[in-house]
Formats: C-alpha cells, sequence, structure tokens
C-alpha cells in the first residue's frame, strides 16, 4: 500500500539528513503522500481522536504526577491540594480523569468500527490483534489510575480485582501477595500502582507505533471493505485530506470532552470516591468504572461450580475466566469471522446480529452496575452467554449461510454510485455542489 | 422492519428489567429536587448564602465537625464567600479552636490560627473525636456535597447528562440536614432521618429556628439555615466552580468556532475528490 516513496529532499540539509536518518521521509511517506481510501466515513476520524487523547493524558498526568504523592496517608490529601492550591489544579485533574473516560469512549467507537467493517480481517490481522493488546494495558492503566487518589472506590476496587487473582489454582494467592506487595491492599500496592500507572501510558505509546506501522503496511479498511485497487482512483493523499478531517474529528470529540471536565466533571466517577480510603469500612456498592462495567458483569455472572467430571472449576474461577475469556475471544475475532466479505454494509444478516451485540453490550454495563442478586445474576448469565454466542456461534456460522450483497468492483465506483443515488447526475471534476457522502 | 423489532425487543429488555428493582427502593428516601444558585451551566454561588452558611457551620456545625482542607484565607478568596481578608484575619484570631502544635519548647502547644491556617478542627485526634462521640468520629464536612449521592435510576441519568444535574449531594446533605422525624422507635443513641441509608444516625437533629441569627434579614428558619450550610459545604468542596465555569464557557465557544472554521475548511479541501 505504502509504495515505492516519493519523497525528494529540496535543500542541502535535507539531502545531508536523508542520506543518512531519513526521518524526514518517514514523516513524509506517513502522514503526507500516505495513500487514505477516499470514501472514509467520519468513524475513521476516531484514530487520530484516540492518539491525541494519549498525548493529553501523559502531558496532564505527567504534571499531575509532580504534584501526587503516592502514599495511603497522604494521597487522598495530595489530590485535594491539586484540586485547591495548584494553580490550575482542578483543570488538570478534571481533565485526566475524564481524559480517560473519553479515552474509552473513543476507543469503543473505534473498536465497533472495526466490528461493522470488518477491519480485522486479512490482511489486518495482527494490526487488529496489536489493537486488542493496546485494549488490554489500557484497561490496566485506567484501573490502576482510578486507585491512586486513595478514596473508598479506589482503594475497594483494588481489593476486588487484586483479589480476581487468588482464584487462579495453585499460584493464585502467591500472585496475589507479589501484586499487593503484602498481606492485604496497602502502601507497597499503591507505589507500584503508581510506578506502573506512568509506565504502561508509554507502553501504549510503543505498541502504537506499532498498530500505525502496520496500519500503514496494509492501508487503512474502508467502508465497503474492498481493497484500493487503483491508488489514483481510490485514494487520496493524507495532507491534506485526511489531516484536515481528522482535525475536525478532533475538535468535535473535544467539544464532548470539555462538556464532562468543564461542567460535569464528577458525572463519570463515583461520589464514594471523595471519602478517603478506610480499610475497615466497605461501601454499600463496589462498583468500577462506567468501561469496565460489561465485564464487571461477566466476571459475576458465574455465581455456581462448573462440573466438568474430571474436575470442578470453582464459581469465583470461572468468572475470572470468563471475564478474561471475554476479552481474550477479540484477539480470535479474524478466525473466527468465516465471511469473506468485510463490510458489515453488505452483509444483511450481520446488521442484524451486530447491533444485537451492541445492546449485549449495553445490557451487560447496566447489570454491571447493579448488586450481585436475584434477578441481576441471572440476566448477567443470559447476557454473557449472547455476548460469547456472538463470537463463537453466529460469526463463525454466518459466514456460511449468509448471502452478501453485490460488492462494487472499486471504492471509486461505490463513490459514484453513492453520489449519483444522491445528487441525481453524475458529479464532474470541479462541481461544487458535491455532496459530501458520509462526511 | 427486523431491524425495528430488535431495537423493540431490546427496549423491552431494558423496560423490564428497570421495573424490576422498584419493589426493593421503598427503603431508602430520595431527597427532594432543591433549588440552587450553583446549578447548571452558568450557576454560581450566592456569597451572601456563602457567607450566613459559614456562619451556620461556625456556630453550629464547627463543635463536632472539622472542615480540615479548608484554610481561612479561602474565605477571602474570588469564588468564594468573599469575606474581606481584614474580617478573615479576625474571624481566625477569634476562632473556637486553637492550631494545636509542637512548642520550641517540645511540648504540645497551642496558638491562635492565622488566616493562612488550615481550620482547626473541634479534636486534637481521631482518638478524641471518637471519645467524645460514642465512639464513631464525626466526618470531616470538606467535601460532603460531593461525597453524597444517590442512585438516580434508568432514563434520568442519561437525561442528567444533558441538563447537567449534578447536585444530588447538596440535595442530599439538605434533606439530610431537615429530615430528622420523632416519635420512632431507635436503637440507643441513635436519632431517626428519614433520609439517612438505614435511618439510625448518630448525629441528633441540630438544627433550631432562630438558633443563629442572621444580619441580613434572612428567615432564620430551618430549611434556610439547611440550605446556607449546604451552599457553604459545597463551595468548601468545589472552591474553583466559578472560574471552572467561566474557563468553560469559553473553551466551548472556542472550539465551536474552530470546528465551524475547520468544518468549512475541510469541505473546500474535499470539494474535488468524488469524481
Amino acid at each position: 500500500m505504502q509504495g515505492h516513496s516519493h519523497y525528494v529532499p529540496k535543500t542541502g540539509i535535507g539531502k545531508w539528513f536523508d542520506a543518512r536518518l531519513p526521518l524526514p521521509r518517514l514523516v513524509y511517506d506517513s502522514f503526507i503522500a500516505y495513500p487514505v481510501p477516499k470514501n472514509l466515513n467520519y468513524f475513521w476520524t476516531f484514530g487520530g481522536i484516540l492518539s491525541v487523547m494519549l498525548v493529553a493524558q501523559i502531558i496532564t498526568g505527567v504534571v499531575l504526577a509532580m504534584h501526587y504523592t503516592a502514599h495511603v496517608d497522604l494521597a487522598f490529601n495530595s489530590i485535594e491540594k491539586i484540586m485547591r492550591d495548584v494553580n490550575y489544579g482542578w483543570m488538570i485533574r478534571y481533565l485526566h480523569a475524564n481524559g480517560a473516560s473519553m479515552f474509552f469512549v473513543a476507543v469503543y467507537v473505534h473498536m465497533l468500527r472495526g466490528l461493522y467493517y470488518g477491519s480485522y480481517k486479512a490482511p489486518r490481522e495482527i494490526l487488529w490483534i496489536l489493537g486488542v493488546i493496546i485494549y488490554l494495558l489500557m484497561m490496566a492503566t485506567a484501573f490502576m489510575g482510578y486507585v491512586l487518589p486513595w478514596g473508598q472506590m479506589s482503594l475497594w476496587g483494588a481489593v476486588v480485582i487484586t483479589n480476581l487473582f487468588s482464584a487462579i489454582p495453585v499460584v493464585g494467592p502467591t500472585i496475589v501477595e507479589f501484586l499487593w506487595g503484602g498481606y492485604s491492599v496497602d502502601n507497597p500496592t499503591l507505589n507500584r500502582f503508581f510506578s506502573l500507572h506512568y509506565l504502561l501510558p508509554f507502553m501504549i505509546a510503543g505498541v502504537v507505533a506499532l498498530h500505525v506501522w502496520a496500519l500503514h503496511v496494509t492501508g487503512q479498511n474502508n467502508p465497503t471493505g474492498v481493497e484500493v485497487k487503483d491508488i489514483k482512483k481510490d485514494t487520496v493523499p493524507f495532507t491534506p485530506y485526511a489531516t484536515i478531517k481528522d482535525a475536525f474529528g478532533i475538535i468535535c470529540f473535544f467539544i464532548l470532552f470539555a462538556w464532562f471536565a468543564f461542567f460535569q466533571p464528577n458525572y463519570l466517577g463515583h461520589a464514594v470516591n471523595y471519602v478517603p480510603g478506610d480499610p475497615l469500612v466497605t461501601p454499600a456498592h463496589i462498583v468500577p468504572e462506567w468501561y469496565f462495567l460489561p465485564f464487571y458483569a461477566i466476571l459475576r455472572a458465574i455465581t455456581f461450580d462448573i462440573n466438568l467430571i474430571v474436575f470442578v472449576i470453582p464459581s469465583k474461577l470461572g468468572g475470572v475466566l470468563a471475564m478474561f475469556a471475554a476479552i481474550a475471544v477479540l484477539a480470535f475475532l479474524p478466525w473466527l469471522d468465516t465471511s469473506k466479505v468485510k463490510s458489515t454494509a453488505y452483509r444483511p444478516l450481520h446488521k442484524q446480529f451486530f447491533w444485537a451485540f451492541v445492546v449485549v453490550c449495553v445490557m451487560l454495563g447496566w447489570l454491571g452496575s447493579k448488586p450481585a442478586e436475584y434477578p441481576y445474576t441471572v440476566l448477567s448469565l443470559i447476557f454473557t452467554g449472547l455476548y460469547f454466542a456472538y463470537f463463537l456461534l453466529v460469526l463463525p456460522l454466518l459466514g456460511l449461510f449468509e448471502t452478501p450483497k453485490a460488492l462494487p468492483a472499486s471504492i471509486a465506483d461505490a463513490v459514484l454510485e453513492q453520489e449519483r443515488k444522491k445528487g441525481g447526475a453524475p458529479v464532474t471534476a470541479g462541481a461544487n455542489a458535491a455532496p459530501q457522502t458520509k462526511g | 422492519m427486523k431491524r425495528f423489532s430488535l431495537v423493540l425487543a431490546a427496549a423491552g429488555l431494558i423496560g423490564l428489567s428497570a421495573a424490576m428493582p422498584a419493589a426493593k427502593a421503598a427503603e431508602q428516601l430520595n431527597p427532594p429536587r432543591y433549588g440552587w444558585s450553583f446549578a447548571g451551566m452558568f450557576g454560581m454561588y450566592d456569597r451572601a448564602q456563602l457567607q450566613r452558611g459559614f456562619q451556620v457551620y461556625k456556630e453550629v456545625c464547627a463543635s463536632c465537625h472539622s472542615v480540615s482542607l479548608l484554610s481561612f484565607r479561602n474565605l477571602s478568596q474570588p469564588g468564594g464567600p468573599e469575606i474581606p481578608a481584614a474580617q478573615v484575619a479576625q474571624i481566625a484570631a477569634d476562632w473556637q479552636h486553637k492550631v494545636r502544635e509542637i512548642g520550641d519548647d517540645g511540648q504540645p502547644a497551642e496558638r491562635a490560627p492565622r488566616a493562612s491556617d488550615r481550620i482547626p478542627g473541634p479534636f486534637a485526634n481521631i482518638k478524641a473525636a471518637e471519645a467524645a462521640n460514642g465512639g464513631k468520629a464525626p466526618p470531616d464536612l470538606t467535601l460532603m456535597p460531593k461525597a453524597r449521592s444517590y442512585e438516580r435510576g434508568f432514563p434520568w441519568f442519561i437525561i442528567d447528562m444533558f441538563t447537567l444535574y449534578q447536585e444530588h449531594g447538596a440535595d442530599y446533605v439538605k434533606a439530610f440536614l431537615t429530615g430528622y422525624e420523632q416519635g420512632h422507635e431507635t436503637p440507643p443513641g441513635t436519632h431517626y432521618n428519614k433520609y439517612f441509608p438505614g435511618n439510625f444516625v448518630g448525629m441528633p437533629n441540630m438544627l433550631q429556628p432562630d438558633q443563629v441569627t442572621y444580619s441580613d434579614g434572612t428567615p432564620q428558619t430551618v430549611q434556610q439555615y439547611a440550605a446556607d450550610v449546604t451552599a457553604f459545604l459545597m463551595w468548601a468542596a468545589e472552591p474553583h466552580m466559578e472560574q471552572r465555569k467561566r474557563i468553560g464557557f469559553q473553551v466551548l465557544l472556542f472550539l465551536l468556532v474552530f470546528a465551524g472554521l475547520t468544518y468549512f475548511t475541510k469541505k473546500k479541501v474535499w470539494k474535488d475528490v468524488h469524481a
């Protein structure tokens, strides 16, 4: 896709540099000349949005770390000092806390876009798996970040999540002690979480670099799922076309971000986390942040021991396995989906199942926020079953039975077709009334 | 059509599951929604109310509760009660509790607070607070309206995102302060409050009419005291709210204009692509 480099250094310094370290060439080829399918819709701006959010989180996070004290007796008040006495500290902290949520909003849109348009299919399997790894790292980072203020939900969230590992047979308790740095969630736990919370974002940045690299090798998928055939006809150069479109997407996303960070900064948090962490008082409901709720529901859905005759999986281990499997299954998606057609726009049956899957995820999220009691546990089990059925039954079988719609011959054809439908007559080059299809 | 039936099925499921917890919800009463000057996108604190609220805190609450994250100097900062600095210095000097520190001779000592000091609470330490209150220390109040909430439920929690309703905590605190009821059987050492989760609370009803004398002619009712002290605590919990909303509005305005300009630039750049 990337093809032959067309970068021609113009100045003497440029030529000198290009012969030694062709960094300007890399930038030119990746962000200026890089060909982008011309039919991308606005869901394709979320990659850019996520990159910007990662940078924003790192910048606000580095500043917060300058004022934060990682100690169980001081952490809570050091956060309050940031909120009260550090210049614009309230803004930095609210941007960071809400930025985490916005990061997940964007990543869920990004993932669902990949799911809808089959962006994980050959030749983009590695690209997709790198994305799943980024998602996992993001979850670890966000979880440990939420522990740092050392409020009640920080502390008890850490207790619940670290205890999950104790379900692992034989080595579980040892792993948990290793995570804690002792025999309960305490100061050593907070210290290592702070250290890892600072480390992981840079690991994310590294995997993002690989993700972007893989993307630039295969080229982007597009709403038709038909690969680029003729670079001249099917694509436009990244700059200015994708740059300006991404910029618009990012600014719109910032409006949403600002709406939360400035006008309801605590909406996405938990009130009880403004109570200092107390190991002797358990909060009434221990609930993770909203972006973990579907997995929390899956974790708690297994309330019974699973008897496999040879051995028995205790309910706690069953829940933990189900939760990790719910994430791991994403990595196998390229091979679970048997359909040859990428884009769901041409898969009438999958369209139904895709939206049903979205509803299942939302329902799991809602169930994750409810106490672990009847009827929520039963509903959680049903929706957990539906979640896995989508990946393990629907996607493998649908490819065998579904009759897809006719695919366009090329991206250029699809664009022309769409414009004909919208605008009546085919639009000639330079016509100023060209309607923007999907942006 | 199939899509439509799916949506219907989903809506049905949500409706069904939303109806289920209704039977259980009766035990805790949700606070009513009060009007607050600081509610909404442009809501700001009412200075006079914050000053009255501070007076209520000082004369009623401060005998048991600390506001340990607040310094006297905060009282004169912009966006708060904005009591003049000279007056704040006097308030600090006359404060009913002393600053406890280690004196030059190495012995525990006390001195009158200065404006730069954190507001000293009633107890020297948590043990003293527990011993004086039947084993349970009265909680610090600085973050109280942010640390309390109640569940709004579907679909309100979605609507709140757009209407910016976020005074759950303030509503709860005011409701709690006015929610005491006589004539209920209570375990020893507790009092009945219809808004407190579980209803039995160690703190007695502290607010009586005409208990605090307002100098500005505001009605000296329990409702008024509760509202004023809640507003004061909301400011104590979120002292930079006014600046936050002001900057937020500028940010939104900038982003909207920027988005508009970028949109039309994008349109121009893409004008002759589709052909």
